[in-house]
């Protein structure tokens, strides 16, 4: 009885957050304008989708964008993982630890905001008068994907045994050839997942991007806003839909490494209680 | 015996606090050699120090005459077999055995048959496919001295290798490495703290603690002749008795005179008295100078150990007769039974029953009192 | 035993952290004092408590329901309804997200996996289009509606409404709610439950005075990461509030569009310090049940 409760209770849980998407997907393919009322299947508003050329460009900027963040925040966040791993001074890691937890914790509009101040501030000084473009729109999104690489890739090196870089080391690796043969394969899966995080995160981000982009350089999340501003046609449903089966593909990739990450860790950590 | 390592006045501190103190050791050419003392004892540092993984402070160390410093680990003929093996999990049991022919270049038949061989070494022929994370602890452990070994070093370091592996398994592997070094000739330095392992083990024997060597010999020589209170204590069980050399030959304590073996100690030097648990002989009490109340007994499989009250020090006595608990007896020492030692700061650290462990004693000292 | 990394090691730690290091002091903390600047500035970058007086000081006049004018703080208004707002979404996805995070946590560990992933994969849609779908859901003429009239209800009014906008900031964090007391679940110890149990505690007593307190870190930063968000979202009440329920952000929002910037600094400032007490508060006030509470 008292599961049968649960598990209808559960059940439900998940309709509602189920439902906004299955509206959304089914509308998607709506012959008619309406969103209340299906009047018939029919691709057209994917047609619609695509002959849209701010879209289009939007989608294209979006996935530069996000791409590039995911490049330079996986190298730098990787490269910081590794330091703050071996970092002796607890003072810096302190630090460095706080400072890293800023933008998590921060609300998205703050940190939007304070990025757009300063890049004004410094446009300013240097007489621009558009201080806002791509390049700042790129820092922004570097800076708030950095945290969740370094999230993802320091636990793997504290899971990593200590001695593997030395035993490499020892039997003729410099240390960077150490670096490279050993250490890299073990932090692997962390900088994957990072990358993934970081770029799906770019993909997502409104707010920050909101506040720091220029008047030029339109990403998907933006055009968006500015489509639901207006009276929208269930294009942006069938845009949704796309970027919703992108998403999921992206999060099913990252489960699918994660979990057979952990089964190994598992395997060992058996391996070892034995 | 050519001398492949030696250590020169090695003095090495971490953040103010003295790890190693002076520490001066020749290591040979085919030896077994054991860094013997309790953790923090600075013999893994040490360890680390010939491997290349820390630099002395002050001091030198010497690779077959030639001062390597400043060589970094991978330019040194040394190996080393990892506390917890340290095996590449991304790599198969071949791939890890082949690591560092692979770093060298060595053409690729030649990798497979070196690697073959080196498997079958270590019994582990069949395993080549496998990955590392599905072996065993013991057979975790075979990859890691095969990929150690692989490259001929002229040293091979092992860290507490026996560690982690339960003991039947580790008498095995203590046989197995020991026919190992055997057979390859190679010069191993070993590290532990079990002094069973060290003393079935090894052809000579370091005792270590707080930084300092505190006696070098053979497993014999450090057994039966021990240097100071920490070496008799450290290994093997050991009543130790404050005593007073009278003359050569003849020693005072616990109110009597006894003849031992030992001379060359000023008239009246204060001393240090060993007696193994194993010399004593059970006597009735009339018949000896020391005797006392048996306080318990335990049974050990193949022996009793008995502690013994007398007058106020407790005794520790190993024995293969049965006594009761409670029982009056008298202790019977041969001269050869007794061993004198020189003052130490160890002195009146240990040697005495009343309980095994320093924990034990801290317990007891503190009382309750929750400063520390 | 103590491991001590070659010296080398040591400042090549050092050079792989610069890059991040320098970078974060660009572009975290830099911009956080430009916040502080800017609030305490006026247009011409001298020194004033303006912008943060306007906050508390602005008076506007707005229609009762009774049809008669009245005075209210502009500013004060729109926080303590942010405020309002985000606490209730916040409770209400605790309510939610605790049990079900308790159930799946308790589930089989393929069930587990399955659930997590249907957690997961709503939060991975862009919020806007979330929220948008509500939108579309509970317009007058939306599907709700219509559904509800094929069983002859009467249409209700949902968008425009407080219930509305909860219902959306609910929807949208609810996810992040769940995932942190799931992963503190998941960690629990089992003996410690049975342990409890075989110490004479009951089904309840055990939820109460085990499970919970230990679950509580995860409850704490469930709590942070919906309550953040939900205080300072602007779509949402745009969109599900119909504009009429102006919050914290759409006034943030609304001053950057009108290139008020130092006001709306001052109010982001005014928001984050807000927060960090709000934050302290929540640390605080769960922290009592652990460690044995009161007794210090």
């Amino acid at each position: 009885m008292k599961k049968t409760i649960s598990n209808i209770l559960t059940g439900l849980v998940f309709v509602f957050l189920f439902a906004p998407i299955v509206v959304l997907l089914f509308f998607s393919f709506n012959n008619s304008k309406s969103l209340s009322v299906f009047s018939g299947f029919s691709f057209r508003w994917y047609r619609e989708l695509f002959k849209d050329r701010n879209t289009l460009e939007a989608l294209r900027n979006t996935l530069v964008l996000a791409a590039s963040a995911t490049v330079i925040s996986t190298i730098m966040g990787t490269a910081a993982a590794w330091g703050i791993d071996r970092l002796r001074s607890r003072w810096y890691r302190g630090v460095i630890n706080t400072v890293t937890d800023i933008p998590m914790t921060n609300p998205d509009i703050i940190t939007g905001i304070s990025m757009m101040l300063m890049f004004v501030f410094v446009g300013r000084l240097f007489g621009a008068k558009n201080s806002l473009n791509f390049w700042t729109m790129l820092i922004s999104h570097v800076t708030f994907c950095l945290p969740y690489v370094i999230l993802q890739v320091l636990p793997k090196l504290k899971q990593m045994d200590r001695s593997l870089p030395e035993a490499a080391m020892d039997l003729g690796c410099t240390p960077m050839r150490a670096f490279l043969k050993v250490e890299l394969p073990e932090m692997l899966p962390g900088i994957v997942t990072g990358a993934i995080m970081a770029f799906t995160l770019s993909l997502d981000d409104f707010v920050i991007s909101y506040f720091t982009s220029g008047t030029g350089f339109q990403t998907l999340p933006i055009r968006i806003y500015s489509m639901t501003k207006k009276t929208v046609t269930p294009k942006m449903y069938a845009l949704a839909t796309i970027i919703f089966f992108v998403t999921l593909s992206l999060l099913l990739i990252s489960n699918f490494i994660e979990s057979s990450d952990e089964q190994k860790a598992e395997k060992k950590e058996k391996k070892r209680s034995k | 015996m050519d001398k492949l390592i030696e250590l020169r006045h090695i003095s090495k501190s971490f953040d103010g606090e003295t790890i190693l103190d002076d520490i001066n050791l020749d290591i040979h050419d085919n030896e077994f050699i054991t860094l013997l003392g309790p953790s923090g004892c600075g013999k893994t540092t040490t360890l680390r120090m010939i491997g290349g993984f820390e630099q002395p402070d002050k001091g030198d160390v010497i690779f077959m005459g030639k001062r390597i410093n400043d060589e970094p680990p991978h330019k040194r003929h040394v190996n080393t077999v990892f506390q917890k093996y340290a095996l590449f999990p991304h790599l198969n049991v071949f791939e890890n055995v082949a690591f560092p022919l692979r770093e060298k270049k060595v053409p690729k038949d030649e990798i497979k048959k070196r690697v073959e061989e080196m498997l079958s070494l270590v019994m582990l022929s069949n395993f080549a496919k496998r990955r590392v994370t599905s072996l065993s602890g013991g057979q975790q452990q075979r990859v890691a001295i095969a990929r150690a070994l692989i490259s001929s070093p002229k040293i091979l370091l092992l860290d507490e290798p026996l560690g982690a592996l339960d003991l039947k398994l580790r008498k095995d592997m203590q046989v197995e490495l020991k026919k190992i070094q055997k057979s390859t000739g190679i010069t191993f330095v070993f590290v532990t703290h079990d002094q069973e392992e060290a003393l079935s083990m090894s052809d000579t024997i370091v005792v270590m603690s707080e930084g300092k060597i505190q006696q070098i010999g053979t497993p014999t020589d450090i057994y039966n002749e021990p240097v100071n209170a920490f070496v008799a204590d450290f290994i093997g069980e050991s009543n130790i008795i404050d005593g007073i050399m009278l003359e050569d030959y003849r020693v005072k304590f616990a109110g009597h005179t006894f003849e031992c073996l030992d001379k060359g100690f000023d008239k009246n030097e204060p001393v240090d008295v060993v007696v193994r648990p194993e010399d004593v002989d059970i006597v009735p009490a009339q018949d000896a100078a020391l005797y006392g109340d048996v306080v318990s007994v335990t049974f050990l499989g193949v022996h009793y150990e008995i502690i013994v009250d007398v007058s106020g020090f407790k005794w520790m006595i190993q024995t293969t007769d049965f006594v009761a608990e409670g029982a009056h007896i008298g202790l019977k020492l041969d001269p050869d039974a007794i061993h004198i030692m020189k003052k130490s700061k160890y002195s009146g650290m240990f040697g005495d029953y009343s309980s095994f462990s320093d924990e034990m004693d801290e317990l007891s000292d503190a009382g309750g009192d929750e400063e520390e | 035993m103590k491991k001590h990394s070659v010296k080398s090691r040591n400042s090549s730690c050092r050079s792989a952290l610069a890059p991040y290091s320098i970078w974060a002091f660009l572009f975290i903390l830099v911009p956080m004092l430009f916040i502080a600047y800017y609030a305490f500035t006026d247009n011409d970058f001298r020194f004033t408590t303006e912008n943060i007086t306007r906050f508390f000081t602005t008076v506007s006049s707005v229609r009762a329901d009774d049809g008669t004018l009245k005075e209210v703080h502009t500013y004060l208004l729109i926080f303590r309804r942010s405020l309002k707002l985000a606490v209730i979404s916040t409770l209400i996805c605790l309510l939610i997200g605790y049990p079900l995070a308790y159930r799946i946590a308790h589930a089989k560990k393929r069930t587990q996996q399955t659930m997590m992933t249907l957690i997961m994969i709503p939060m991975w849609m862009n919020f806007l289009i979330r929220t948008y779908a509500w939108m579309t859901i509970l317009q007058d003429a939306g599907v709700f509606n219509t559904l509800i009239s094929r069983f002859g209800l009467p249409p209700v009014r949902i968008i425009g409404t407080e219930t509305a906008v909860i219902i959306g900031m609910v929807y949208d964090y609810l996810p992040y709610m769940v995932l942190p007391i799931y992963s503190v679940m998941t960690k629990m110890d089992n003996s410690l439950i049975e342990a409890a149990h075989d110490l004479g505690c009951g089904s309840l007593s055990v939820l109460r005075r085990v499970i919970f307190p230990l679950s509580l870190p995860g409850v704490i930063s469930g709590i942070t990461m919906v309550l953040i968000p939900s205080i300072s979202t602007f779509y949402i009440s745009q969109k599900l509030g119909n504009g009429k329920f102006f919050l914290i952000g759409d006034a943030i929002e609304g001053q950057y569009v009108a290139n008020n910037l130092h006001f709306a600094a001052a109010m982001a400032f005014i928001l984050m310090v807000i927060l960090l007490v709000l934050m302290a508060l929540v640390k605080h006030s769960t922290s009592r049940y652990v460690y044995g509470g009161d007794a210090k």
